[in-house]
């Protein structure tokens, strides 16, 4: 069974449809990223799954439960998931593990508070207040309070803004080793090359519809789509896009008797295709 | 499997919890717990004057701020602190963990209580030694009191996690509640004796709880034979009761009902 189900998801604000018919199906132990530009719907998906929105049509199954659902079954369910929000800037008077201690005891079968700390890197700064903390370290709390009951899925919204490359590095191998214990994971961000490190597979979502899901490597045709070969001739920079771009190498090769000058061969970026597919999308539209 | 640890359980972890922040806010220890105190002493030098026999102002003035400590200490703390919560997160992160809403009332609840018997000791104290307050003796009036402390708290905490919702931001909480309360005070006869407020102002205080736990207040501290100075004639004790209960439904409903977690 998948751990997410979603069916003709809609959602509108008076006039405004933010969400026009969304399926969704992630299998357990996956990392799933939800790409799309701002107001393209993915803020409301994620929170109407969460449970923090009602929805106005459409089915969903999050590990079985309707994330509507009230009262006792509402906390049997949550026992079972982990949230790590944007923003959360409370609770600056408490220190780390106060707080990782405290929200521990929310759940029937929580992971250790020093491993789950040491996990996000904060060992160091068990006993700091909040309120001191940097905006980097106050992430990965938000990480530790969102693992800590050791939830089957997560869902981690834009979990490295404001991080530097290293954290980041570091905090994407928290993920790996959330991974490794088959946390299924719904992860939404602005960072393609994060995406592409991270999620098994990724969906595109504009206008508030999915426009394509696939794997990194694949979206947008993008495993099958020519390479771009560039090399010097003399004074001028060429270029050639191809299928086949080693026979065209070779080709070059043999024509320089060696070496040959300034040889780059590239394939779009993920967020080269990203960026036209949004881009397509927003034309298809007007 | 593990059980998901009761409501009833983790409200009183969030009271600890509630508690410990409070105390690390010193500035707002400071003045939460001793405004009333501050407020006696300077009423009590001001009127020296007794206001009936064998009762003097700062007595009248004892019941009054303790009725009114319970008012700011739960409904105007909580109605200014928790719209700030909300602004910074706080509160739909709570939402998204399997600690249910009630737990986070009591956590509120019991911090509210404790709030309010530090104020009341360094009330009695202060009373005691400096502005000759007298305390009851009849076993039946501290029983009064009790209950009213303990009802006023609660009414006092649930209309204070309903009134939450009406504030749009933290920043401008304050300027919504305070007036309020502000004028509440003036209405039920906290600074002023109420028998010498006029008609319509004690007609509309009667429709809030202030009024009623002032009054109840006075019964303790205020010798029977006032009760023939109240408006009624009587302290009304049984009223009292009734209409604090009412404001308590009114204010777990609309805290059940209507609580918001989250900013929009």
């Amino acid at each position: 069974m998948n751990v997410i189900e979603v069916k003709g998801l809609k959602k509108s604000y008076g006039q405004v449809h933010a969400v026009r018919g969304v399926d969704l199906s992630i299998p357990a132990g996956e990392i799933f990223a939800l790409l799309g530009p701002n107001g393209a719907g993915k803020t409301t998906t994620v929170e109407i799954l969460e449970g923090f929105r009602s929805r106005d049509a459409g089915q969903i199954s999050i590990l079985g439960f309707d994330p509507q659902t009230q009262g006792h079954a509402a906390r049997q369910w949550r026992d079972r998931i982990g949230i790590v929000l944007q923003s959360a800037a409370d609770a600056g008077d408490l220190t780390v593990i106060e707080t990782v201690e405290h929200f521990r005891g929310y759940y029937s079968k929580p992971r250790n508070t020093d491993e789950v700390i040491a996990a996000v890197g904060l060992e160091n700064k068990t006993g700091a207040l909040i309120r001191n903390l940097s905006g980097g370290q106050r992430r990965r709390l938000d990480v530790a309070l969102g693992i800590i009951g050791s939830p089957e899925l997560l869902f981690l919204d834009e979990p490295t803004t404001g991080f530097d490359p290293e954290a980041r590095r570091a905090f994407w191998a928290l993920i790996e080793q959330l991974r490794g214990d088959g946390t299924t994971i719904l992860l939404t961000t602005h960072y393609l090359d994060e995406a592409e490190a991270l999620a098994d597979r990724v969906a595109v979502i504009n206008n508030g519809l999915i426009v394509e899901v696939s794997t990194p490597a694949e979206l947008g045709g993008r495993a099958t789509s020519k390479a771009l070969v560039s090399w010097r001739d003399g004074s001028q920079v060429k270029t050639e896009e191809s299928d086949n771009p080693t026979s065209v190498v070779a080709r070059l090769t043999s024509h320089f008797g060696g070496e040959i000058p300034e040889l780059s061969v590239t394939r779009p970026s993920l967020e080269d295709i990203y960026l036209k597919m949004i881009g397509g999308v927003h034309e298809q539209d007007s | 499997m593990n059980k998901i640890p009761s409501a009833l359980n983790l409200g009183i972890r969030r009271g600890g919890l509630e508690i410990r922040q409070f105390a690390r806010q010193r500035e707002s220890v400071v003045f939460t717990l001793l405004f009333p105190v501050i407020l006696l002493a300077i009423f009590g030098s001001v009127f020296k004057d007794t206001i009936a026999p064998g009762v003097t102002f700062s007595q009248y003035f004892v019941a009054g701020m303790i009725a009114s400590g319970l008012v700011n200490t739960g409904f105007q703390a909580l109605a200014i602190t928790i719209p700030m919560e909300r602004d910074v997160g706080g509160l739909k992160r709570l939402r998204g963990t399997p600690m249910p809403a009630s737990s986070y009332f009591i956590g509120k609840a019991i911090l509210i209580a404790v709030s309010m018997i530090i104020q009341i000791v360094l009330l009695f104290g202060f009373g005691l030694l400096f502005f000759g307050v007298e305390m009851p003796t009849e076993l039946s009036k501290w029983l009064t009191f009790t209950w009213l402390v303990l009802l006023g708290s609660a009414c006092s905490t649930a209309l204070g996690i309903a009134f939450s919702i009406v504030p749009k931001s933290g920043r401008g909480a304050s300027a919504v509640v305070s007036p309020i309360v502000i004028i509440l005070q003036f209405f039920s006869g906290v600074f002023f004796v109420f028998t010498q407020l006029p008609t319509w102002m004690q007609q509309l205080a009667a429709i809030f709880p202030l009024k009623w736990l002032t009054q109840g207040m006075r019964s303790v501290f205020l010798p029977d034979s006032f009760a023939t100075q109240e408006v009624a004639k009587s302290w009304e004790t049984g009223r009292t009761f009734l209409i604090l209960v009412l404001w308590l439904v009114i204010g777990i409903f609309f805290s059940v009902r209507k609580f918001k977690w989250d900013r929009d």
